[in-house]
């Protein structure tokens, strides 16, 4: 099979066979990332703007270096300090740097559907790098390789999933791709971070960390995004990591092989304990190496192809 | 026209192939020392796999081997769906060996010239010689064989195929013709 995407703006509308197509994809361009010399000519003279209107290290990072590792040149625009803070709009910023001729723009916004949006309007492909509250897609096939990685499949996995649910984008994403590859899905957070109607999206809601991640394979411990929060949705944090931060005592709740991930930043010593943070139960550093490795196979996959509207 | 397949190769006369090719690699290369074996992915690569054993047979000494996907340095992405990319899997250092590249098919030179560029991208080699089981003409490079199975004058619209087994032995060399 081949999967042709002209964009990666979420993971809702992708097959488990188009998941996997781009996890195996991955797995090749991986091998690239531990030789001497860390380059292929594959996107030689391909040209990928990194459009980032929210702070990212980890995302950003990884794109810049998947871009150039597959031999493209990246440019990255950062909100601060570009014509942004001027009150350009972002269909003006986009246009204008459309008129540079880009091949791939990579942008992470803080307006759900932006992507959509430019994806719409724009010639060149779009690479959604979080937008919001709706997707984050290279983040969930990370998630998804990495866990492929220490479990050899995802089929019959039970993955708990605990934080800021309602802001979390990271979420969003891997459920439908988790869904789409057949495990099971669980969430837990305070009421206050658990949207009305999310069970919908194919998963089972608990209201404390001990039931969610009883028996789980996979745990998955969110950063409290004190940036995206209008009016505190908790009293305080220290009652939050009482309550919802993951230690190594509630950490035995688990299975004994399950995994712990992050999306990170970390909060230390609020969603995650230091002794959890630093044990050999977390991946989360693997889940950092193979970001690079999907990301590379993201662009490559938007880069190849004649697409409808390409021309 | 009507479809045409006619054999080339039965499994026997590739194995004779496959065994010349053997004797011709550690003939021109005064035995097995530095010599490594890239197949090229994936009809290749099970052929490497065959030049190993028989060389193995011949000499007693298993010649390394190492597996190539060369899809990222094709110069055709943009122009063709996405094509799968393979694992490459290499275990030794390419630097100072006598690499043979092995491929079943030799046409327009494009797949070698991107294998070349993928085996110097990982070292220097003392040199690298191609062997191919099948040369079938219409070359768009100035790529010249060491090593042919077998030299088959095609036309554009005719197509070879070189078929394997479960186990990746080869059976037979198909030509055909649309």
């Amino acid at each position: 099979m081949s999967f042709n995407p002209k964009h990666i703006l979420g993971i809702k509308n992708m097959s488990a066979e188009d998941i996997n197509f781009i996890l195996d994809t991955a797995e090749s361009f991986k091998e690239i990332n531990t030789r001497e010399i860390k380059k292929v000519p594959t996107l030689r003279g391909k040209t990928i703007i990194n459009l980032f209107y929210e702070a990212s290290t980890r995302t950003r990072t990884s794109f810049e270096i998947a871009g150039k590792r597959l031999s493209a040149d990246t440019v990255n625009i950062s909100a601060s300090g570009s014509s942004v803070v001027k009150g350009e709009t972002l269909e003006d910023t986009a246009k204008n740097i459309q008129a540079m001729h880009p091949d791939i723009i990579v942008m992470r916004h803080n307006a759900s559907g932006a992507c959509q949006y430019l994806a719409d309007r724009l010639d060149c492909s779009v690479v959604n790098a979080g937008d919001g509250m709706h997707e984050h897609p290279s983040q969930a096939l990370l998630d998804a390789f990495t866990i492929r990685q220490h479990k050899g499949s995802i089929k019959g996995l039970t993955v708990a999933i605990v934080g800021d649910i309602t802001h979390s984008r990271v979420v969003r994403s891997n459920i439908y791709c988790l869904n789409a590859l057949g495990a099971e899905v669980r969430l837990a957070g305070p009421g206050t971070m658990l949207p009305p109607g999310i069970e919908k999206l194919g998963c089972k809601v608990f209201n404390n960390l001990e039931d969610a991640i009883r028996d789980a394979d996979v745990v998955m411990m969110l950063r409290i995004q004190r940036e995206r929060q209008g009016a505190p949705l908790i009293p305080s944090v220290r009652e939050y990591a009482r309550f919802f931060g993951l230690n190594g005592n509630k950490m035995e709740l688990a299975k004994k092989d399950a995994i712990v991930m992050h999306p990170g930043p970390i909060n230390r010593g609020v969603e995650l304990g230091s002794m959890v943070a630093d044990g050999p139960q977390n991946v989360i550093l693997d889940q950092v190496e193979n970001g690079v490795a999907v990301r590379m196979a993201l662009l490559y996959l938007v880069s190849g192809g004649e697409k409808l509207g390409s021309e | 026209m009507a479809e045409e397949t006619i054999e080339i190769l039965d499994q026997d006369g590739v194995n004779r192939a496959l065994t010349r090719i053997a004797h011709e690699i550690l003939e021109k290369n005064a035995g097995v020392e530095d010599l490594l074996l890239i197949g090229i992915r994936t009809g290749g690569a099970h052929l490497a796999t065959q030049l190993q054993q028989k060389i193995n047979e011949i000499e007693g000494t298993t010649v390394a081997l190492g597996i190539i996907d060369v899809t990222m340095y094709r110069d055709d992405l943009g122009s063709r769906n996405n094509l799968e990319v393979g694992k490459s899997c290499i275990r030794v250092p390419v630097t100072g060996k006598k690499v043979v590249l092995v491929d079943d098919v030799l046409y327009t030179g494009r797949t070698i010239r991107a294998a070349l560029e993928a085996v110097i991208a990982l070292g220097r080699p003392h040199n690298i010689q191609l062997a191919i089981l099948v040369d079938r003409g219409h070359r768009e490079l100035p790529i010249r064989p060491d090593y042919i199975g077998r030299n088959i004058p095609t036309a554009q619209n005719e197509q070879i195929s070189v078929d394997f087994d479960d186990q990746n032995v080869p059976q037979a060399v198909h030509l055909l013709r649309k």
